[in-house]
């Protein structure tokens, strides 16, 4: 491994790690809670937590600029991510709503 | 049995971690190989913007971007199948319309830099349309039943236009010759820039709408969240 290779990596790993923690308990979240709305915040802390991997695997120290490909990604995955989210919110008031 | 069933979740959500996480450490201390990166960001010159994550999201992978506008009028429309809107508001107090007042205009300007600044610093046409969403959730929260939004005929064309635009761009380069979504170096910066104005707008407008969590009202017969039984 070259030398000033490893601040980088420590940075890296504790932001992906940290992302890697947020998955785990959003799944948890996920399996455990049964209203509609906690299991879509669930959902998004998942997301997030996988958006930290991407941005962690992304980030080459400071001097270096960030490999553009996964930030790319991550943006592309945030709207994806707000828009599923609008359409199952609207869905699960729908479903409450058997009156309407 | 939920005690079982709770220990049993945890065991292997802490499996599915040590997995991922020594997938994490494989990647990050594994040999480099070829990355994206280095050719990604050796060829932003040839993409007509001089910021990287603009030029893989609107040039080398453009139809992501594509469809990406596509997934969110799927959305938009998906949220207006299922029913009218919800209704509105009531008007927000003093306090709250002043708020609203000097906010929503500074959003719509931020916008408008955000989108422009995309081409050479952080910025694009994703942050740009999710201020312009965010100053129709506070005119909407502030008692405006539309949330700014235009009447329906228009909003449709609005909801449409980043997929219409980015299309027709993309129809009319392969019928010049260059390929479908390929950018040719002279006039890459202005296409990018009239696809990413679509697209803002088209955001903004998407996001905005979904809000209302259901097809807008006519103006006219929009009701309000003030007492008396809900149309």
């Amino acid at each position: 491994m070259p030398a000033g290779r490893t601040p980088v990596l420590i940075t890296q790993l504790i932001y992906g790690l940290g992302g890697l923690v947020l998955f785990l308990i959003g799944i948890w979240s996920f399996l455990v809670h049964e209203p509609l709305l906690r299991k879509l915040i669930a959902l998004n802390v998942m997301g997030a937590g996988v958006f930290h991997v991407l941005i962690a695997v992304a980030y080459r120290g400071l001097e270096t600029i960030p490999d553009p490909v996964p930030h790319a990604l991550v943006l592309t995955g945030i709207v994806v991510a707000v828009s599923a989210t609008a359409l199952a919110l609207t869905l699960g008031l729908r479903l409450g709503h058997g009156d309407d | 049995m939920m005690a079982v069933r709770n220990l049993l979740i945890v065991a292997a959500l802490a499996g599915i971690g040590v997995a991922l996480a020594w997938v994490l450490w494989g990647i990050l201390t594994g040999p480099a190989g070829d990355r994206l990166a280095d050719l990604a960001l050796a060829r932003v010159p040839e993409t007509g913007v001089s910021n990287p994550v603009t030029s893989v999201l609107l040039n080398f992978r453009a139809y992501d971007t594509l469809l990406e506008l596509a997934v969110l009028l799927a959305a938009a429309l998906g949220v207006w199948s299922t029913g009218k809107a919800l209704p509105g508001f009531l008007p927000a107090g003093e306090v709250l319309r002043g708020l609203t007042a000097t906010v929503v205009p500074l959003l719509v300007l931020s916008a408008g830099y955000m989108l422009w600044v995309g081409a050479h610093a952080p910025g694009g046409a994703f942050q740009a349309g999710a201020l312009l969403g965010a100053a129709g959730v506070l005119l909407r929260l502030s008692g405006q039943p539309s949330a700014g939004l235009p009447a329906l005929p228009w909003l449709r064309v609005g909801v449409g236009l980043g997929v219409l635009v980015f299309t027709l761009a993309a129809l009319v380069l392969m019928a010049m010759g260059a390929g479908f979504l390929t950018f040719p170096l002279g006039i890459a910066k202005w296409l990018i820039l009239v696809i990413e104005t679509a697209a803002t707008l088209a955001i903004g407008a998407t996001l905005a709408a979904v809000y209302l969590a259901g097809e807008p009202l006519p103006a006219s017969d929009a009701p309000c969240r003030q007492g008396g039984p809900r149309s």
